[in-house]
Order: C-alpha cells, then sequence, then structure tokens
C-alpha cells in the first residue's frame, strides 16, 4: 500500500498517525511534509526509525521548491512526477492522509 | 456479489472546525446506495465526530451528529474507533454516540490492508 | 432563490422548490407545495410525510429512497413499505417529492 503524506511534521501528526497505524510499504512524501525527509529537522529521526517497515520516498521539485533540494535526509529515496505515478501504479490501493 | 469492493472511510478531523466531518459523512451516505462493503475508521481528532451531547446552537452550525445513528439504516454497521485516539482525549467508549468495534492502532493497520480502496478524511 | 405565497405570507424556497427555511414549514405550506406538484394531499400522503418529519428530527438528514422504503416497512408494515405504494403516491420519487412537501432538504445524494 502507497501512503502519501503532505502535511508537516512540525504542525501536524498526520505522517506520525501514518507511521504508526499503517503495517508497512511504500510512504511518499509530498507538499509540505517533505520538510520530513530532511537532515535536522525534528521529524528526521522518527522516519529514520520506521525506515526497517517502509520504503520512504519524497517528491523532489517540492523539496526543491523549499530550498531544501541539498538537504535530503539519508535513506529517503527521491522521486519525481513520474515516480510519483509509478508508485501509484505499483501498490494496489493508495491512501492519501490529509 | 462479485463485484463487492472494500471501502474504508477514515476520518482524522474534528467535526467543526474543517468541513472534512461532514464532507466525509455526505460521501459515505452517497455511497451506501452502490451496496458496498463500507468500513467507517475514526482516529486522531476524527473520534471527536462521534462524541454524545453536541449542542451547535451557540455557533450557529447544523449539527450532524445526529446522522451517524442512522448509518445503520443505511446498512452501514462497521464503525471503528482507535483506542489510543479515544485515551489520548480522555473519552471512553460510553462517550459515543453510536456503537462502535474499538481497536487497537495496530488492529486497525491490519484492517486498512484489507481494504481495496482507501479514502481519508 | 424563489418564492411561495401561502395565506398572505411570502416563504423562500430554493431554484427547485424546496423550502429554505425548515422552521417555516406548517401544513398549509405542505398543502400548497403538493399542489404544485399535483399532489392531492390525502391521509396516505401525509402518513409519509409525518414520518419523513419525525425521521428528520431524529437524525438531522432526509433518508435516501431506499432507506426511507425500508424504514416505513419497519414502522407502517410491508404493504407500504415497498416502491410501488410510495410511488403510487409520489410519481416524482418519494425521496424527492415527499421531502419537498415535507420541508426538508432533498436526501442526499439524490439528484
Amino acid at each position: 500500500m502507497l501512503h502519501i503524506v503532505n502535511k508537516s511534521p512540525l504542525t501536524s501528526v498526520t505522517l506520525e498517525s501514518c507511521l504508526n497505524t499503517a503495517t508497512g510499504g511504500d510512504v511518499l512524501l509530498i507538499e509540505d511534509a517533505v520538510y520530513a525527509a530532511t537532515r535536522g529537522s525534528a521529524a528526521e529521526a522518527k522516519l529514520q526509525s520506521a525506515m526497517g517497515r517502509f520504503k520512504i520516498h519524497v517528491l523532489m521539485p517540492d523539496l526543491e521548491a523549499r530550498g531544501l533540494g541539498d538537504r535530503l535526509a539519508e535513506g529517503v529515496t527521491p522521486v519525481d512526477y513520474s515516480g510519483f505515478v509509478e508508485l501509484t501504479v505499483s501498490n494496489k490501493t493508495s491512501q492519501s492522509w490529509l | 456479489m462479485s463485484d463487492t469492493k472494500k471501502f474504508m472511510f477514515v476520518n482524522r478531523k474534528a467535526p467543526y472546525g474543517t468541513i472534512y466531518a461532514l464532507e466525509s459523512l455526505e460521501v459515505v451516505l452517497i455511497t451506501a446506495a452502490f451496496d458496498q462493503d463500507v468500513s467507517l475508521v475514526f482516529m486522531d481528532d476524527g473520534v471527536y465526530q462521534l462524541k454524545k451531547g453536541q449542542q451547535t446552537k451557540g455557533i450557529e452550525t447544523k449539527n450532524f451528529s445526529p446522522a451517524y445513528r442512522a448509518l445503520e439504516g443505511y446498512d452501514i454497521e462497521k464503525l471503528y474507533v482507535e483506542q489510543e485516539a479515544l485515551e489520548a482525549r480522555g473519552l471512553s467508549e460510553d462517550d459515543l454516540l453510536v456503537d462502535v468495534t474499538v481497536l487497537s492502532r495496530a488492529e486497525m493497520g491490519a484492517l486498512m490492508d484489507e481494504q481495496d480502496v482507501v479514502l481519508s478524511f | 432563490m424563489a418564492n411561495i405565497e401561502v395565506g398572505g405570507n411570502s416563504y423562500e424556497t430554493d431554484e427547485e422548490g424546496y423550502l429554505v427555511n425548515l422552521s417555516d414549514w406548517n401544513s398549509d405550506i405542505a398543502n400548497y407545495i403538493a399542489g404544485t406538484e399535483n399532489i392531492e394531499m390525502n391521509d396516505q400522503h401525509w402518513e409519509v410525510i409525518n414520518f419523513l418529519r419525525e425521521y428528520f428530527e431524529e437524525y438531522q438528514i432526509a433518508p435516501a429512497v431506499r432507506v426511507l422504503t425500508k424504514a416505513i416497512g419497519k414502522k407502517l408494515g410491508a404493504d407500504k413499505g415497498n416502491s410501488e405504494y410510495l410511488y403510487g403516491l409520489f410519481p416524482y420519487g418519494p425521496g424527492k417529492q415527499a421531502c419537498k412537501i415535507a420541508g426538508l432538504p432533498k436526501p442526499t445524494g439524490c439528484v
């Protein structure tokens, strides 16, 4: 299953709920959720500890737009828009966490 | 019926601060017409949607909480509430206005995996 | 927005003729709206209208036709809880037409 998160981890519990509830699979961080995938962010450790169960992806255009394209956290896979599409195709179901 | 799909609606927002809860409820009521296998999940602030005794006169907003009690008549009987979310808010099953199944976070995750379609609100 | 005139008073309706303020409703208005739908109200019509208003009072929604049919069957008997009977009373749909006469909003999901 693909879990898509779009909220900043610093203002919303969405990412945490996703990681705590879902059993595994792909997680794609888009829009403000990309802040979670930056080195030095308070959410980085949480993301790292979830990597055993999840494969974490980040939508690079969103990270670059925020001036953080060079701060991608260790272990996070960068994807572009076609990578986004591939993820939705390769997973039987997707859930957009609002 | 072979073309029945498992639909899950995940409700994570409190009822009146945003429109999500009401929108979700309306989509659920419409979906009921299609005879699918529908589950409703309430987690995070979504559990507040089911709190008994909502009185909205003072905020001049429609109280839509009685509609959750109509769901049974729409043959929507699978309502799941996350245990951890209730506890974090000082609530228990007795505070809720409908009968629900309380599940742990882990059980909720497993239930999600069984779905064909998951819609999050 | 539109208005209907009943008993010397003016009431606001939407463009499809549903009452805007549910609290405006009374039996004269119901009879008037029924007239615009070419329905002459009798006891059987009233039974359904009253049922709808009770349902709305309890759940704050107008029921879908399928739900209404089932609930009427439960309360008033199987001879009334079926489409034939209800469409006989409200030819353009018990959901749409009866809700309008009952002063309720159009049922969710009803087009």
